[in-house]
């Protein structure tokens, strides 16, 4: 049974579900309220944990390690509602989370604590994150990741993978399908969708036995140093978005759905 | 019944020595103290743990909802046992706090002639409208020349509980002295011997049931050899003690009230500074009291207090809250802003005279759902953290000198302190100056005045009675308003379109209908997802049920239904109300929103609540 080390590469968000309204502030745009908003981890590279896990369950003897840059307290916020979900060791680097930072800097302080892990041994290597972020997803941090540490076996939109010494990968292809790629052996990289697995449940042993080692690391998290240094935003928005209510009663579907589909055509 | 279903199931057990329920103010003021003195400064342990020993003391919380400070409150407190907690506490270092700066009492008129205003309090607005130069009315308001010093928050801090909660839980986690774990309801207290033997987590993995189905998962028990019971006013832990152990005679937690509230980016129009501090009275009707306290960046916490005294079996606190924030002394200052987040909670309003049996085997009891507010200087915050301080101090003091938490021991070292406490001569002084409102809003007000000035030597009397003893069928409460007849098709128009029969109610009682605007003025749902973004994560039971359906259908009033934060319960189809979890606030107002009486347990109504996940995705509030 092959061991792996798997490093999943994840940064925390803020919870998809807040309102987010970009502005500008001194050091350039910045999300309104941002430390005041719920963190999570972003949903992609949660996927990414997820399958991690489920892969390193099945494979004794492999470990899976979090890589997370983001702001120290906000880690630590986001870690106790994950560190119950699967078994991880974190790596923290403090750093700004806001999306509006370059991929390359973003990628170079990520790869580097990638080398840093202690035990670090490429041959049994597979990186794992979203192929998109929820913050700003400029769909490029994991390749370059992928060409800091050498890793030439890349996959991107990945929604499945079999390993038993070679990796059988399901990459998501146009047209809704699955382009199936074998790997014989890692390193590998892969950029994930949104996999099989369901999230899962809070288990507060998980839990306690991660948080012995997740707490320490965030007292020592180093500062990254990653921004958009010379990168001058023209402009940032969000989709604009229209709200209209209305009351209705006894009305029947089809009128509700022809009544929202006038309202689209209008808009 | 309790939460934990499944009894007989092989369940994952930990053994800690502390073990929390609740992560509150009173659970923030117990842990900052804790865990500032089980851990040396080089991270060795102060205090070794008797449950692992080598280690320092194994300290946990648990906490239901998805994250710390999710869909609690603003608030404005004298900050008295937050200052002492924090000698060097300034507003900056928490977002949305600011120091009081200005604090005014507004008598609203009304000005759309809906309100149901008793007679004396008809010509006393006549009386003011007609020299209005002379009492300063405007935009239907009549600014009171005084704050009395029991209301007073001069010195004080505005806070958002959600921020301030999440502020506190960093500081806590950052000293790794201590555990605080959100997503995480607790079930039940294990209950053995006489005492508290630590928790069990509810099961995740199950049907709205209960029931086991995929990725069924126990919940795990959790030993400790003290139990810290801060789960709230509606906290269920806390009434399973109360059910297993009994309250104090004399005791009794009747009076209640829910707490509704927007959070608003103000118009670049508004002046009003941070700081400031507004309460109402009067309107939208004379027992629905207001709040509007301002923080920085031109945010504001907004809203109601509806009270079970006020006896409207059909109380939509959400459509109160419209009428009250379109009041034109309010709305002068939001017109033009927008919704940023909403929520709600329910008060305990007997304060002191609710106070469980604080302490047992094995267990202890801090903040709210301890009796800690006080209901005259509408304070509560300050009061459950300086609860969790005293048990903090006194739970310090029984390791020193390696003692068991038995209630004999509690009662020494936390019980005692607390009697020695500002918290319990305010208490004290409070007890009884609500009563009056037991008999009307005038009588109510008189005697909170009294009972204030007097320091509590004199109140009005009032006998206060569980909420479903005093509240009155939906034809009683519109007589010579809307007939019964009209009442019944309504009703019949309610239950086929699954809505609550409140909204058409107050229309056919002459109140306007809202003007939405998509902004600030939002449909009931709209609110839960522009401003609450509410959450039920998959695999738990349903928290709310009907204990005797077969009674529910007989009521006439449904009250569970009309006072219902979220919507989430509704009328079902079959004449009984149904639960949607997708919807739930927690806010727990169904727990005393109920017209019936428990047949086994006179006190209580018809409806259970449990722990659950899940709710507001919110800390603006």
């Amino acid at each position: 049974m092959p061991e792996y080390q798997i490093v999943v590469c994840g940064s925390v968000v803020p919870d998809p579900l807040q309102t987010l309204e970009p502005v500008s502030g001194p050091a350039g745009p910045a999300l309104k309220n941002e430390m005041m908003l719920p963190a999570w981890l972003d949903p992609w590279a949660g996927h990414a944990l997820y399958e991690a896990a489920n892969l390193a369950a099945k494979n004794p003897g492999s470990k899976v390690w979090l890589v997370a840059l983001g702001p120290k307290a906000k880690l630590q916020q986001s870690m106790m509602t994950l560190a119950q979900k699967v078994p991880f060791e974190l790596v923290a680097l403090d750093g700004s989370a806001s999306g509006f930072t370059d991929a390359a800097e973003t990628a170079a302080a990520l790869a580097g604590a990638i080398q840093a892990i202690p035990g670090f041994d490429r041959s049994k290597l597979l990186v794992f994150g979203g192929w998109e972020s929820a913050s700003r997803g400029a769909g490029a941090t994991m390749q370059i990741v992928g060409e800091i540490l050498g890793i030439t076996d890349q996959f991107q939109g990945v929604d499945g993978i079999e390993a038993d010494g070679r990796l059988r990968i399901l990459e998501r292809i146009e047209g809704g399908r699955h382009q199936v790629s074998v790997c014989e052996a890692p390193p590998a990289l892969l950029g994930w969708a949104t996999g099989n697995l369901p999230e899962p449940r809070n288990n507060p042993q998980v839990g306690m036995a991660n948080m012995r080692t997740i707490m320490p690391v965030l007292q020592k998290a180093k500062p990254a140093k990653i921004g958009a240094e010379g990168v001058t935003f023209h402009s940032v928005s969000l989709p604009k978005q229209s709200r209209d209510t209305k009351v209705v009663k006894d009305l029947p579907t089809e009128q509700i759905a022809a009544e929202i589909a006038g309202w689209i055509t209008n808009k | 019944m309790t939460n934990v279903e499944n009894p007989g199931i092989e369940r994952p057990r930990m053994e800690a020595d502390i073990v929390c329920v609740g992560f509150g103010p009173a659970a923030g003021g117990f842990l900052t103290t804790l865990s500032r003195a089980i851990m040396n400064e080089d991270g060795s342990a102060a205090i070794e743990s008797p449950a692992a020993p080598g280690l320092p003391l194994q300290v946990l919380c648990y906490e239901r909802a998805d994250d710390l400070g999710f869909g609690v409150s603003g608030v404005v407190t004298r900050a008295r046992g937050l200052r002492e907690s924090f000698p060097d506490l300034g507003s900056e270092q928490i977002p949305m706090a600011a120091p009081v700066a200005d604090e005014k009492i507004l008598y609203l008129l009304d000005p759309v002639g809906a309100s149901r205003r008793p007679a004396l309090m008809r010509v006393a607005d006549v009386a003011i409208r007609a020299a209005g130069g002379i009492f300063g009315v405007r935009d239907d308001s009549m600014e009171l020349p005084w704050t009395p010093d029991f209301l007073d928050k001069h010195g004080g801090l505005v806070l958002s509980m959600g921020q301030f909660n999440q502020w506190v839980g960093q500081q806590v986690m950052g000293s790794g002295a201590a555990q605080i774990w959100p997503g995480s309801p607790v079930g039940e207290a294990i209950v053995e011997d006489g005492g508290v033997a630590g928790i069990r987590l509810v099961d995740q993995g199950v049907t709205k049931e209960g029931k086991p189905a995929d990725g069924f998962l126990p919940g795990m028990e959790v030993r400790a050899a003290l139990t810290v019971v801060a789960d709230g006013p509606v906290g269920p832990i806390g009434r399973q003690l109360d059910r297993a152990f009994g309250i104090p005679e004399g005791h009794q937690a009747h009076d209640w009230a829910l707490g509704m509230k927007f959070v608003v980016d103000l118009p670049e129009s508004c002046e009003l500074n941070p700081g400031t501090v507004l309460h109402t009275l009067g309107y939208p009707e004379p027992e629905i009291f207001g709040f509007f306290y301002v923080h920085p960046n031109r945010v504001a916490s907004m809203g109601i207090f509806v009270p079970s005294w006020f006896d409207n079996p059909a109380r939509t606190a959400y459509r109160y809250l419209q009428h009250w924030m379109l009041h034109p002394a309010i709305w002068r200052h939001v017109k033009g802003g927008r919704l940023r987040s909403w929520g709600a909670k329910t008060l305990q309003e007997s304060g002191r005279r609710s106070e469980p049996r604080l302490v047992g085997n094995g267990y202890a009891r801090i903040g709210e759902g301890s009796g800690s507010t006080n209901v005259l200087t509408n304070s509560g915050v300050d009061e459950a953290w300086t609860t969790g301080v005293m048990l903090a101090e006194g739970v310090l003091e029984i390791l020193k000198n390696k003692q068991p938490f038995t209630a004999k021991n509690l009662d020494a070292a936390y019980v005692d302190r607390r009697r020695k406490s500002w918290v319990e001569k305010e208490g004290l002084v409070a007890g009884r100056a609500r009563d009056g409102f037991q008999r009307g809003i005038i009588p109510g007000m008189i005697g909170m005045m009294v009972a204030g000035l007097t320091k509590g030597l004199v109140a009005m009397p009032g006998k206060p009675m569980p909420p479903h003893r005093r509240v009155p069928t939906l034809e009683e409460y519109y007589r010579g308003r809307i007939t019964p007849e009209e009442i019944q098709a309504i009703r019949k128009e309610s239950d086929a379109s699954g809505t609550s029969v409140h909204a058409a109610l107050m229309e056919r009682a002459g109140w306007p209908a809202i003007p939405f605007d998509g902004e600030l003025l939002v449909s009931h749902q709209d609110a839960l997802l522009i401003g609450g973004k509410v959450q039920a994560p998959a695999g738990y039971a349903d928290h709310v049920g009907f204990l005797y359906p077969s009674d529910c259908e007989s009521c006439g009033s449904k009250i569970c239904v009309g006072m219902c934060s979220g919507q989430a319960i509704y009328p079902g189809g079959d004449g009984r109300p149904a639960f949607d979890r997708e919807k739930c606030v927690h806010c727990g107002a169904c727990l005393w929103n109920c017209a019936r009486g428990n047949p086994e347990d006179p006190g209580r109504g018809l409806i259970e609540f449990h722990a659950g996940a899940g709710g507001l995705h919110s800390a603006e509030n």
